[in-house]
Parts: structure tokens; sequence; C-alpha cells
């Protein structure tokens, strides 16, 4: 994901999630009458069906031979096997590049994640007179293109050095590191807006008695807003989860070292590798594909929530 | 999206500013600047210092390499030079033009229709919402990867099923327009999404006593409707101009932004991990793209700002 920007709290409604929202008036009408509401819906439905069509094609080809596919067309049907992905895992060293994801995507969500929602509460709970513009300064960050600001990180990284056991280029550039840092800095102010907003929405008074009970500013975050603000946590995780696992400027332009790499800019490399063989292309595409898909599957509610979350407050 | 609507904020509001401040114990006015400044000292080492470096560096001349006082400063040098004499600058800004009127044309615009169309109850509603949102949590990237298999020369589907040699990637007057396509497939579903949560907003009321009025469906959306979404029009529109600013990834994939993919965002990329590191010059193309999003996110804060002081 690349522009993160997030719809502006409109109007408060008082409706709530999906399916149970809207009177039963509402059904018949929308704004289309039966006979036309017809034939757009067959058009919608056609629109759906292509919009799937190229994951399943590329599902159906990642399981087919490549001399069957070059023999009788890809028009054609048969050719069955696994082989593609075993031979694609090996070449595109999957391993590895998950791996990497892994270590740079965990750290990196639960970071943004207690970052922001300590910088959220104090902005939701205390009215400074700096809040706007802290509110300014971490959602402009957002927004930069990052391109405008590579030049100045990439040198500065390359100046900063890291003992050994952290980083075997000596130097936060070529590390994961840079990648964990780079991707808070830069998804802290979403994150930040929106659980600030989430958090305005707590009643005042949990406050007011917590601090009767001689609570510290620490624990009325930590023990009292945090556990409150679960569901918006969730959310975020989930679409912070599939953000910086897909982020590839960053990692493409950090990491010049071809074993460090992240999946996602692995691919990079993977097409010069894999461009004689489409079915090849097709295996790597569903095995870095895969690991989004379960997460927007498992938790697809958590995900819309999280896209939509700043368009209706809180 | 739980709404408890009330308002702490106003409530405190009433109080002077900095009642508050000085209430505060100092070990939890200690926590709460700690709180506030780590995530801070981040954010502006990360992001503002390079970004104020970045201007600085646009005026010198640098390879990188040696100290900071082998820079030389030329002043406007960088910028004359980008908008003279160097060949891919007015193809890329032409390829981010296009690249932004082809997004609001086709991607916007079907995809708020879409949300439209799929906002009534219908039968299957989830589904196809599934399906138009399913590409939007895959990476470019990997989209220019997948829609290989469409566009491949040799072996891709487009070719096998018209019988033709085209090399949709390679060829420079038609790669830009398959990438699009290809952007196009995710753009959709992403914009959609924001619609659908924009019109969940729209009050059922309202649409009934349009409806009552007699006004027909067009209307109704043209005049009940599109009003009620004006902030997420203005958002869709930001959205749509910092994505075709900073669109990058899928031409990198490709190419690295050459050959007809020319854009302003893998310019700056060339310029510093690309055979010849030239930091000044990169620099200033990368403040020119800083200077176009700054009017866009002044525009979108601006909107922010007077949504939260509403509180």
């Amino acid at each position: 994901m690349s522009t993160q920007t997030l719809p502006p709290a409109t109007e408060p409604t008082p409706s709530g999630e999906g399916g149970t929202r809207t009177p039963p008036e509402r059904a018949e009408g929308g704004i289309l009458s039966r006979p036309r509401g017809i034939v757009v819906t067959v058009i919608v439905a056609l629109l759906a069906l292509a919009w799937l069509f190229p994951l399943v094609w590329a599902l159906i080809n990642s399981f087919r031979e490549y001399d069957y596919t070059q023999a009788n067309g890809y028009l054609s049907l048969g050719g069955w096997t696994t082989a593609n992905y075993e031979e694609a895992w090996t070449r595109g060293n999957f391993g590895l590049h998950l791996r990497n994801s892994l270590l740079v995507t965990v750290p990196a969500v639960l970071l943004t994640l207690w970052l922001s929602s300590m910088v959220a509460f104090v902005l939701a709970r205390f009215s400074y007179r700096f809040n706007l513009i802290m509110l300014g300064v971490f959602l402009a960050a957002n927004m930069l293109p990052p391109q405008a600001l590579l030049i100045p990180v990439f040198r500065i990284f390359r100046e900063i050095p890291l003992p050994l056991f952290m980083s075997d280029s000596g130097l936060v550039l070529n590390s994961l590191w840079a990648l964990i840092l780079v991707n808070t800095a830069f998804q802290m102010g979403f994150c930040t807006f929106v659980l600030s907003n989430y958090m305005k929405t707590l009643p005042h008074e949990i406050y007011e008695s917590a601090e009767l009970d001689g609570a510290s500013v620490w624990r009325q975050y930590w023990q009292l807003t945090m556990p409150l603000v679960r569901p918006a946590l969730a959310a975020l995780a989930t679409l912070q989860v599939a953000w910086v696992y897909n982020e590839f400027f960053w990692a493409t332009v950090l990491i010049q070292q071809g074993d460090k790499l992240p999946v996602t800019s692995a691919l990079n490399n993977l097409r010069g590798q894999f461009f004689t063989d489409t079915n090849l292309v097709a295996a790597g595409s569903i095995i870095v594909a895969l690991p989004v898909l379960v997460v927007f599957f498992a938790l697809q509610k958590q995900f819309v929530s999280g896209l939509t979350l700043g368009s209706t407050k809180g | 999206m739980t709404h408890i609507d009330e308002a702490p904020r106003s409530a405190k509001a009433v109080a002077p500013e900095q009642g508050r401040e000085k209430k505060l114990p100092t070990r939890d006015r200690a926590t709460v600047i700690t709180m506030v400044t780590i995530p801070l000292v981040l954010v502006v080492l990360l992001v503002w210092l390079p970004a104020l470096l970045s201007v600085v560096l646009s005026f010198g001349k640098w390879n990188g390499f040696g100290d900071l006082d082998t820079i030389e400063w030329v002043g406007l040098q960088n910028y004359e030079d980008i908008v003279t004499i160097y060949p891919p600058f007015w193809p890329a800004i032409q390829h981010n033009l296009i690249w932004l009127g082809f997004l609001f044309l086709i991607p916007t615009v079907l995809g708020m229709l879409i949300a439209v169309v799929l906002d009534r109850e219908m039968r299957g509603s989830r589904f196809y919402q599934t399906a138009f949102y399913m590409p939007v949590v895959l990476s470019v990237a990997l989209i220019g990867f997948i829609w290989q298999l469409f566009y491949s020369r040799d072996q891709g589907l487009i070719n096998d099923v018209f019988g033709t040699q085209v090399d949709w990637y390679g060829d420079p007057d038609i790669n830009l327009w398959a990438v699009l396509v290809a952007t196009a497939w995710r753009h959709t579903g992403y914009i959609m999404l924001i619609y659908l949560a924009g019109l969940k907003a729209v009050d059922a009321s309202l649409r009934e006593a349009a409806a009552v009025d007699g006004a027909g469906e067009v209307r109704t959306f043209f005049h009940v409707i599109f009003p009620v979404m004006r902030p997420i029009n203005m958002i869709v529109v930001v959205i749509v101009v910092i994505e075709s600013l900073r669109a990058f990834d899928i031409v990198w994939v490709i190419n690295k932004g050459r050959n007809g993919l020319e854009v302003i965002g893998a310019l700056v990329a060339q310029n510093v991990i690309g055979e010849a590191t030239r930091y000044g010059f990169g620099s200033a193309l990368a403040v020119i793209m800083m200077l176009i999003s700054s009017v866009f996110i002044t525009v979108y804060l601006r909107n922010v700002f007077r949504e939260e002081r509403r509180g």
C-alpha cells in the first residue's frame, strides 16, 4: 500500500456495522428502480468475476507443467503438477525472504501501534495548544512522497554504525533495522489519527474516576485506555501487517544485499529470473500473495473497518 | 466503527488551555512528555529532517561519497538542468499526469459507481465487495508481477488469445497503458471501499424523502447522495493525486522506470542507486515532488483540522 490517507470524519452516524444497519425500507430502494437495478446488478456481477480472474488465472497456471502449456497453449486444460511451487520456492529463495518480511513486519507493526497509541492518548486525553500542530506533523509525514526523503535517509543510514550482531553490514543501511525504523516513522501518522479519534469517543468520566483513584497518567493509558481501544488496535494491526509486508520502495533502495530483501522487494530480482517461465511466475505470485490473503480472509472484518475507520468518527 | 457520540473535547475546551498542564503532578508531566517525545523524535529525524535536507542538497552538486565539504554549491543549477537538459524529466511529468487522469477517469469513477450499486441491500453484495477489494491487499509490485501472466510476449494470455506478438511491458508506446490497467485493478477496489464507508453515512431518511418527492434515481444521486459525500470526494481527490505522484513500485519492478515508463518517483531513485549517484540532482527532483504534494497535503490537513475543531 502506498498512499494511506484516510477519509476524514464525515458527519457522525448512528449506524453500526454491515447488514443490520438499514431499515427495511431501504432494502428495496437504494437509488435504482427495479428493472434498471437488475441490469446494473448483472453488470456488477460480471465485473466482479473479471476482478477475480487474474488471481484465479495465476492459481490455475501455477499448478500446470511448463512443457504442457507450451505444447498446448494456455487455453488448454491439463498438465497438473505441484513442481512449480517447489522450483519457485528454491529458485526464489522464498524461505529466506519470507523470514525477512516477518522480521520486519512484526516489530514494525508493534512499534507503530505502541508509539502512535501513546501520542493518540495524549492528544485525545489532554487539550494542549500544540495538539493540532502535533497531529499535523504526524499526518503530513504519512503523506509525503517517500522518494522526497530518500537521499538524506539513505545517506544518514550509511553513516550510522551498528554492532555486527545486529547488522552484518555493520551499518543501519542494508539491515532490517532500517526498514523497521522507516516503516514505523511513516505509518505512525495514520495510526495516531485513527486512534486519537477512537479514544475521543471514550466517555470522559472513566478518567475522572481514575484520577480520583490516584491512577497515574501511564496507568490511565496502559491499563484503562489500551484495553478499551482493542477493536481499533486489531483493525489497525491487520491493515499495518498488509502495508508493511507490501512495502516496496524503502526495501528496494535501502537494502542492496539480495539475501536481506523482504519478499515484496525480492520480486524485483525474481522477475528477471522467472522471465522465461510464466508458470513459475504464477507460482511465485501465489506464494507472495498467500500471507496477505490469509490475513485478509481470516480478518476481513478488521481489514475493512481498518480502512474505513477514519471515515466515521471513532 | 462503534460510535459513541459524546464530546470529551468540547467539555475540556471550556477550561483554559494550559490549565490541564499545570494540574498534572510532576511525574505525570514527565510521562506525558516522554510519551509524545519518543514518537516525535522518530518522525522528525526520519521524515522532517530528511525533507529539509533534501531541499538543502538540491542546491548543490554531490556524488555522496565524500564528506559534506565536497558538496559544490551551485544555486538553482540543478533545477535549471532538470527542465532544460534532462531528457526523462518531461516524459516523466507527462506520464505522471496521464497516470493521474487515467486513475480519475476510469478506476475512480468505476469504484464510485460500484459502491453506489453495492450499497443497496442486494444478494451477494458481500461477495462482490470481496472480489473488488481483494487486489487492494496485494502490493503494487506483486500486481506488476502477476499481470505478466497476461502481458508476457511469448506466454501471456492476451497474445495467446488474439494471436498477437505484442510486448505489453516492453513496447514504450503501450507499456504505460498496460501498467495503468494493472494499477486500475487494485485502485478500483480501494476507491469503492472508501465510498462504501461514505455512503453508509448517508441518512436513509434523506433518500426516502427524495423518493417521496418523486426525484428520479439519477437526480437523487446528484442532488442528495453526491453532496453528502463531499468530504469523501475531497479525500479521494487527494488520494488519487498523491498516489499518482508516488507511482513507483510497478514501474520499478518492470524496468526500473525507463523506456516508456519514466515517472518522477523512479527518476529520484535512479539518481541515488543507479549507475551515477547525483545527490544534488536527485534532491532537486525530490523537492519538485515535495512541492507538488505539499499543496494537496495542505488541502487535506485543512479539511481534517476543520473536522477536528468541530469536535
